[in-house]
């Protein structure tokens, strides 16, 4: 919100800097974002529009000639809303004003503008950094006079407030200026509203019925008679301007000056245009419509809150008057409504409608109904003053629940347990006052305390703590490190074995990335086989259709990922991710299942003066996944694979304890055309950490007796047939019992075998921890195992 | 002999023997080279011999140069000696030029947001802080009403959400993305009794259009401590804590009010820039001095008390922060949208 400070320093003395003041205001909770110094224009003047001609050529433009006392001006002008008689801000050449396109300050320069030479302007209120209007000029009240600098007219320094929403109290000058009395210790000074009656009591003219007093707790309306609508006088259209508002006519202008002024919006019929003199405030009824202001047609329907007469709406409560009842200058007699509408309901309809108005985003955070009285005593009191006309006696007040809430009490145990502060019961109680608060009771330890009328969000006790220690200021409230004992823990296996899967991911050369979990329905139809069905959970509003579904899978992260980088750099790539896919359940949470990927392609090193590098492939893949199950001290099995994905017979599927817990391959041409890999291969390892994680021994590890005796190495080379797997052989050579481990050193395939065979190389430690072994015994189990080789899977020796 | 042919001989031994050590390659070669000249009974010794059959003067002056040829011949012996030493560690191989690159190693980097996430809850845990994690799909009634966040709460406008394509038996929807980390105070104090002490770092989301400064996908690390007697002075001094681990021993730190609605009273944290050292103002404050890093507050007494604790018994409090802000401010990140677009370049940095 913009607030002028001339404004504030009508109902507080400042005798600060502002820089001090937003600084304070800041720390106790109004934020103010910035401080603008309206201004500084230099050569822009208070005109009028003297005469307005045609460009000659252009349709859209116009010839404007300007008085600005010392001279009359002509330039170019395209603003669709300028007449003549209007008093306009004038910048002549050597001007500062803001381009609204490019956002920065500009100094202004003759221009030619289709043919014809314009030395200066007329600005809107952008151009000026007054406010975000920028589809006409800015028009000036009527008394402005002419030829002098607008720095001394509209100059000003602006507080731009970013509130919260608990606050809108401070979404008005005079909250403002309570928060800044309260913190600089001085009185507020209230605005007059006393005004004169006739003796003619509204009761005669004017029936008010709230139909559903949930909706709308309070209404209260007056009634003048004999207006003259005209424009504003100056003090009020400068206001207005400066924080941002359109000046528009006297009564609509003191309806708004008093909604900026309390934060109560309100509302100002022309009263000839009530049918019977009836004001009904009802919902809205199916398939209703209604013409808003704005000129828009709305479609409304209940629980909508309309202002009615006895025929049709009026208005729709709190957010937005009706076309039907507009003030013209022909209006005469008018009807000013100050009422309290329930904040749920206008927050709803003003969401459903898409209407989001001053009024509105008042009403939606809560307003006190006391509020509604004051703010409706000042606008009749500002309308009589300003357009005349003689007011009813008597206002109309419906309030047909009037729930005063109990007072909340404060004690000072309760500040010493929340804040950790001693204070006198003296001290909270001048705090509180200062803000405006009534004490109803106080004893040496407890305080019973009301709100004030404008201080809708207090209503519990640590709410007025609050407000005691924001007033102490919080840098000035005890600073101590928790002194109770550190509660018992429970470690968190799956987390603590994912963040050392992690880093045995980096020690192995592994790059980390985290991409998006929302990912395009393509993306997962990219990487999912075509077998398998796809049940992706969608969001309700995406930003996108990237970022539309919840990934099912890690591939499609993890291959954009890859693609991404290989357009940028084309070298080895070796990339891991650890992340959670997202699986629908039917009305519960979608199960998160955390997955790691990794992919490896290209050159397993660059090239260097050392070596020239060859590329990685499933083995690179495949070795990273033994040297992290090594570490977690798991042993899962690595068995041939169709999975469509991968390229055939370049794959395994991983099982552990008789479950699938993950994949390791080369992935299928097809896949890698997708997602415009153009390198392979591209091996791809995807492992189900939950599922690994849950299976993983939990228990602490024992370590293995180092044998005594020596072992000895033993090469056995055996051909066989291609079918049989190398983990086959391995497992049966380490079945007999003096084998400690078997690795396999030599792969051999070529002419000197037999087709259909291969040959297998084992080196073969024989260690017992029963005595060193002698050579006899060693040869026998060679001979032993050879034989089983043979019997089990036709194995033969090799010379 | 005389003098004068005496010095001569001198001169010239020293000549011949420098030029025969420069030849003398091997161990065995040095020491001929040693006994022939240096020894005992040497070239050098039998001229020095001569010298009491010298008149006083040319003996004295003999002797000096004698002396020095001597020093110096022992000396370059010496000298030849250690080289020959050095020389046959190199067990015959050719000396290298150590300015050549070395052989390669891989190492991968962690992403920067697991480093920082990394870092932040080890100073929390150093303060018996202990983690968890929950599920990044929420229901409604753990991201906002139980935080004292009803429907229609215009308090709500400070979390636009994504929300799942969901609706429940009352047709509304139900089901979104975690705006917060918040959702896990909640599920925590559903699930256990205090004190608790937890820190929750985990995956956000928003409807947020993205720029330099915003991302729809973000992380959180949200605390809760919960106990008879935590005070406001306790959220103060932890917090204090936190900052000078993080961000150095003599950082300063400011805290203003701030609004959330699940705490009461609700504060922002600030700490003095590190970037100008005299809070002079810089691009990182914004010329402030100070940078807000996190939200905190007392935990709100409605909170607890829709939780089943006793707010008269039990107070707490709770902060938030974004990791990829702290990490932005501290390695000068300009721009959030890096953090997943996955770039190697830029993530291999860290």
């Amino acid at each position: 919100m913009r607030t002028p400070l001339s404004w504030l320093k009508q109902y507080v003395d400042i005798d600060v800097d502002p820089e001090s003041i937003a600084h304070e205001l800041t720390m106790a909770g109004t934020e103010v974002g910035t401080i603008e110094q309206t201004g500084g224009w230099g050569k822009v003047f208070v005109g009028e529009v003297k005469e307005i001609n045609i460009h000659p050529n252009a349709d859209r433009l116009r010839l404007v000639s300007v008085d600005i006392g010392s001279d009359i001006l002509t330039v170019v002008c395209g603003a669709p809303n300028v007449a003549e008689g209007q008093k306009i801000a004038f910048a002549k050449v050597g001007a500062i004003l803001n381009n609204p396109h490019s956002g920065g300050q500009e100094t202004l320069k003759t221009a030619k503008i289709r043919g014809v030479e314009s030395s200066g302007m007329v600005c809107s209120e952008e151009e000026l950094g007054l406010g975000n209007d920028s589809s006409g000029i800015l028009v000036l009240p009527d008394d402005a006079p002419i030829g002098i600098p607008l720095e001394n007219y509209l100059g000003d320094t602006i507080f731009d407030l970013e509130l919260t929403p608990n606050r809108p109290d401070c979404m008005s000058v005079i909250g403002v200026a309570r928060e800044i009395a309260a913190i600089t210790g001085k009185k507020i000074k209230d605005p007059d509203t006393n005004y004169t009656t006739e003796n003619d009591p509204i009761e005669a003219h004017l029936e008010v019925n709230i139909e559903d007093p949930s909706l709308c707790s309070r209404y209260t309306a007056s009634l003048i008679r004999d207006v003259v609508v005209g424009p504003s006088p100056t003090w009020i259209t400068e206001r207005l301007i400066k924080a941002g508002q359109r000046p528009i006519n006297n009564v609509v202008d003191i309806t708004n000056y008093v909604m900026l002024e309390y934060g109560q919006p309100l509302h100002a019929f022309d009263f000839r245009t009530i049918n019977s003199g009836k004001i009904i405030v009802r919902q809205a009824t199916e398939q209703e419509t209604f013409t808003t202001l704005d000129g828009t047609e709305r479609k409304l329907s209940p629980p909508m809150l309309v202002i009615a007469d006895s025929n049709r709406a009026v208005a729709l409560a709190g957010i937005m008057g009706g076309l039907n009842t507009e003030m013209t200058s022909e209006t005469t007699t008018v009807l000013v409504e100050a009422a309290t509408f329930n904040a749920v309901n206008t927050r709803k309809t003003s969401q459903s409608l898409r209407i989001r108005s001053e009024s509105s985003s008042r009403f939606e955070k809560g307003l006190k109904p006391e509020l509604a009285l004051v703010a409706l005593k000042r606008a009749t009191y500002l309308i009589q003053k300003i357009a005349g006309g003689k007011v009813c006696s008597n206002i109309i007040d419906k309030y047909p629940v009037n729930e005063e809430g109990a007072p909340i009490s404060l004690t000072l145990h309760r500040i010493k347990q929340v804040l950790g502060l001693d204070m006198k019961i003296g001290k909270a109680r001048s705090i509180l006052e200062s803000l405006g608060f009534s004490i109803n009771k106080s004893s040496t330890h407890e305080l019973l305390v009301k709100p004030p009328y404008w201080r809708s969000d207090i209503d519990q006790t640590d709410d007025l703590i609050e407000e005691i220690a924001r007033m102490v200021g919080y840098d000035n409230l005890p600073i101590s490190s928790i002194s109770t004992p550190i509660p018992n823990q429970t470690p968190d296996h799956n987390r603590n074995m994912r963040e050392k899967i992690r880093d045995l991911m980096v020690s192995s050369g592994m790059q980390e990335v985290i991409s998006y979990s929302l990912v395009s329905l393509k993306d997962l139809e990219k990487s999912t086989p075509s077998t398998e069905s796809l049940n992706p959970i969608r969001l309700a509003n995406p930003m996108s259709e990237h970022q539309e579904y919840l990934r099912t899978n890690m591939l499609s992260s993890i291959l954009n990922a890859l693609s991404y980088n290989l357009n940028q750099i084309r070298k080895g790539m070796k990339i891991f991710e650890i992340g959670r896919i997202y699986l629908q359940r039917k009305d519960q949470l979608p199960t998160e299942r955390e997955i790691l990927v990794g992919a490896l392609t290209g050159q397993r090193w660059s090239d260097d003066w050392l070596n020239n590098s060859t590329n990685m492939d499933i083995f690179d893949a495949k070795g990273i996944l033994e040297g992290l199950f090594g570490e977690l001290r798991v042993d899962p099995i690595f068995e041939p694979s169709n999975n469509p994905l991968f390229a055939a017979g370049n794959a395994a599927d991983i099982h552990y304890q008789g479950q699938h817990i993950g994949s390791v391959g080369s992935l299928h041409d097809d896949i890698l055309r997708v997602f415009d890999i153009d390198i392979k291969p591209v091996s791809i390892f995807e492992l189900d950490l939950d599922k690994l994680c849950k299976l993983s021994n939990k228990s602490m590890y024992k370590y293995e007796p180092i044998s005594r005796y020596p072992g000895s190495y033993k090469d056995l080379a055996l051909i066989l047939d291609n079918a049989t797997s190398s983990s086959t052989v391995k497992r049966l050579i380490e079945r007999h019992k003096l084998v400690h481990t078997a690795t396999l050193f030599d792969l051999y395939e070529g002419n000197e075998l037999e087709a259909g065979t291969r040959s297998l190389a084992y080196r073969i430690l024989f260690q017992s921890d029963k005595g060193t072994l002698t050579g006899e015994e060693i040869n026998k189990a060679l001979n032993d195992i050879l034989s089983t080789l043979n019997h089990q899977i036709g194995a033969i020796l090799r010379n | 002999m005389a003098g004068n042919d005496l010095i001569e001989e001198i001169k010239a031994l020293e000549q011949n023997a420098l030029i025969a050590l420069d030849e003398a390659q091997s161990k065995e070669s040095l020491e001929e080279w040693r006994i022939s000249y240096i020894g005992r009974k040497g070239a050098l010794t039998s001229i020095l011999r001569q010298l009491p059959s010298l008149t006083p003067e040319d003996r004295r002056l003999l002797g000096s140069i004698g002396n020095k040829v001597k020093t110096n011949l022992e000396q370059s012996f010496a000298n030849a000696e250690q080289s020959l030493t050095k020389s046959a560690n190199t067990n015959g191989n050719p000396s290298v030029d150590v300015t050549m690159p070395g052989r390669q190693i891989s190492i991968g980097k962690l992403h920067p947001t697991t480093q920082i996430l990394r870092e932040i809850c080890d100073a929390f845990v150093g303060m018996g802080f202990q983690v968890v994690e929950g599920p990044e799909v929420e229901w409604d009634h753990y991201n906002f009403e139980k935080l004292n966040i009803p429907k229609d709460h215009p308090a709500r406008d400070m979390w636009d959400t994504l929300w799942i394509d969901y609706e429940n038996d009352n047709r509304e929807k139900s089901m979104l993305m975690r705006t917060h980390t918040s959702p896990m105070q909640v599920r925590i104090m559903e699930n256990s009794q205090p004190p608790l002490r937890v820190l929750v770092p985990g995956k956000c989301y928003r409807y947020e259009a993205t720029d330099a400064t915003h991302e729809s996908q973000f992380y959180q690390v949200e605390g809760l401590v919960v106990d008879q007697g935590i005070t406001f002075a306790n959220l103060k001094g932890t917090l204090y804590e936190f900052a000078r681990l993080l961000f150095g021993t003599d950082r300063k730190v400011r805290f203003r009010v701030d609004y959330f609605p699940f705490v009461e009273p609700g504060a922002e944290m600030a700490i003095d820039c590190f970037s100008c050292s005299n809070g002079e103002g810089c691009r990182v404050c914004k010329g402030t001095g100070w940078i807000e890093i996190l939200g905190a507050g007392m935990v709100n007494p409605k909170v607890l008390e829709g939780l089943g604790y006793d707010p008269s018994i039990y107070t707490g409090f709770a902060f938030g922060m974004g990791p990829e802000r702290i990490a932005m401010l501290k390695y000068g990140i300009d721009d959030i949208r890096l953090f997943y677009s996955n770039d190697v370049r830029f993530l291999s940095q860290f």
